[in-house]
């Protein structure tokens, strides 16, 4: 089968600062990947180009076997198969937990309202928060919030998940029912990339992970192995600053 | 609090006062301001009923109201479709749109807003009415037969006095108006974070889906007090009217001191017909505004 996600050689300049300087991973389906780095490594910007929030320098990106580099492809079409979850979870304020997750099922996927509600509520029931509903994002806590976003992403019905630091912004004690819905969400066989430095997760449910520096990719090994036996040097220097 | 900070004052409890919400109230916060609006609003009204003189004169601006009031509806209401259109065409990556909607901007804003009452009036709508004659008098020139021949026909016969001069005032407010409200509406849509219209877009929206659906619903809930403070300043340069010659309030307030010479009446009442509509406005707005704050 072939990989799910192909980057060949990718490059991210933001003005003459090169973000991504010639990244090259594939995903399989089904797998899990974790990527760590120091701030500034461009990890995120990887993450922001598989779904061309950014769009690539230079190189090759295939997503499902489509070319997101190709200027003919429908990065639309492209973007619906691909749920991203933020850092600052970005729901939409104006409208309730429930229309946050009904609102693009209906206007992409041209469900009909009760379909995308049912949809919706079932998705909520599955990040356990079927009761806040009728709730607007204002009325929710942190936890709360980024449940719903990943319940409006995976109500597309994506076939990859993409996570950007999704529990940054958290306070310590909603990291923890986050970390769950995205375990179980592994379990369940979903391929995710996942910018994330919760170790725990990461040895969980990762196969692979990846530590970038400096908009490279350092180190790619098992997460086991990297955070007991790191190779490289900028990798060691790393982890002894984040694992106390 | 049960203590309030004592003021250098000897005799506190003499200045402050417990308010009806159970805050202290001081004589120096109260509005002042509104209290002598409303007593000479008050005192206005009352001549207007009992003084011949001043109810003549209310009488004969009343007429001019309506007007008044029709101007600052129509042109407004064009003004804001315009306005939402060049505010969205700022804020687009499209170089066309942009360079379009920036120059009208620009340009407008350059121009007080009575020379470009003047300009629309008697150079705009002359020159379209004479490109419209050109283009009927080239098309029966052309051979054109039928409804075609009727249509152009008239064209050929078209001149600016087609066109009242009470249009020409509501399209040059409107325009104006219009690159006011394109920068609230710009503003406004600038002011939603970025990370909203990536949401929409990663979720697979288009561009024009995310505008409509996640962006503009929270810009336009975020301009509506900047909005109506920009009506009620319409409503007071529909005024510049006047210049055309427009039977609106400021015209019918001239027409009626060189009639009656009675110039003091006549602008007493003037004023306060526009005091009593922008002080009910800007209440209104400062309600919204208040409203939208506890909604945030």
């Amino acid at each position: 089968m072939d990989p799910i996600i192909v980057v060949k050689d990718l490059h991210k300049y933001f003005g003459s600062v090169e973000a991504v300087r010639g990244v090259s991973l594939e995903v399989q389906y089904g797998e899990v990947v974790v990527v760590i780095g120091p701030s500034g490594s461009g990890k995120s910007t990887l993450l922001r180009c598989i779904n061309h929030l950014e769009a690539p320098t230079r190189g090759e990106i295939w997503v499902d076997n489509q070319e997101l580099t190709n200027k003919k492809t429908d990065i639309n079409a492209v973007r619906a198969e691909v749920g991203m979850v933020f850092q600052l979870f970005n729901l939409f304020p104006h409208v309730t937990a429930l229309d946050n997750v009904a609102m693009a099922q209906r206007i992409v996927r041209k469900r009909s309202r009760e379909e995308a509600e049912a949809v919706a509520m079932e998705q909520l029931k599955r990040v356990g928060i079927p009761e806040k509903a009728d709730c607007f994002p204002g009325q929710l806590s942190g936890g709360q919030q980024q449940r719903v976003a990943i319940a409006r992403a995976l109500a597309m019905n994506p076939k990859i998940m993409l996570f950007d630091e999704p529990t940054s912004a958290l306070d310590p004690e909603m990291i923890k029912e986050v970390l769950d819905v995205m375990l179980e969400l592994a379990a369940g066989g979903m391929t995710m990339l996942v910018v994330s430095h919760e170790m725990g997760f990461a040895r969980a449910a990762a196969r692979r992970i990846i530590f970038m520096d400096q908009g490279v990719i350092v180190e790619e090994t098992t997460p086991e192995e990297l955070y007991t036996h790191p190779k490289e040097e900028r990798t060691k220097l790393f982890l002894s600053k984040i694992l106390h | 609090m049960t203590t309030p900070e004592t003021p250098t004052g000897s005799t506190p409890s003499a200045r402050i006062r417990p308010g009806i919400l159970g805050q202290e109230l001081h004589l120096s916060s109260l509005p002042w301001w509104a209290f002598i609006l409303i007593a000479t609003g008050l005192t206005l009204a009352y001549l207007i009923l009992a003084s011949p003189p001043y109810h003549e004169t209310f009488i004969f601006l009343s007429e001019g109201l309506v007007v008044t009031l029709r101007i600052t509806v129509v042109s407004y209401t064009i003004a804001t479709v315009l306005g939402l259109i060049t505010g969205l065409a700022r804020t687009s990556k499209n170089a066309v749109a942009y360079t379009v909607s920036t120059l009208y901007v620009e340009a407008v804003r350059g121009i007080p807003l009575i020379v470009l009452m003047l300009y629309t009036a008697f150079v705009i709508v002359p020159a379209i009415a004479s490109l419209l004659r050109a283009i009927g008098l080239w098309g029966l020139n052309a051979g054109a037969t039928g409804a075609l021949a009727s249509f152009l026909d008239a064209l050929q016969r078209a001149t600016s006095r087609d066109v009242s001069l009470e249009v020409r005032a509501i399209a040059a407010l409107g325009v104006g108006y219009g690159a006011y409200e394109a920068e609230i509406f710009r503003a406004g849509i600038q002011s939603i974070g970025r990370g909203q219209m990536e949401a929409a877009r990663s979720l697979g929206m288009t561009y024009p889906q995310a505008m409509i659906h996640i962006i503009l619903p929270q810009a336009i809930r975020r301009v509506l007090p900047p909005l109506g403070n920009d009506f009620i300043a319409c409503l007071k340069d529909s005024s510049l009217a006047t210049v055309l010659a427009v039977n609106e309030l400021t015209q019918l307030g001239r027409l009626r001191r060189s009639s009656t010479f009675r110039v003091f009446e006549t602008f007493n009442v003037l004023s306060f017909l526009y005091l009593a509509m922008t002080l009910t406005l800007s209440g209104l707005v400062r309600v919204l505004e208040r409203k939208m704050k506890f909604e945030e």
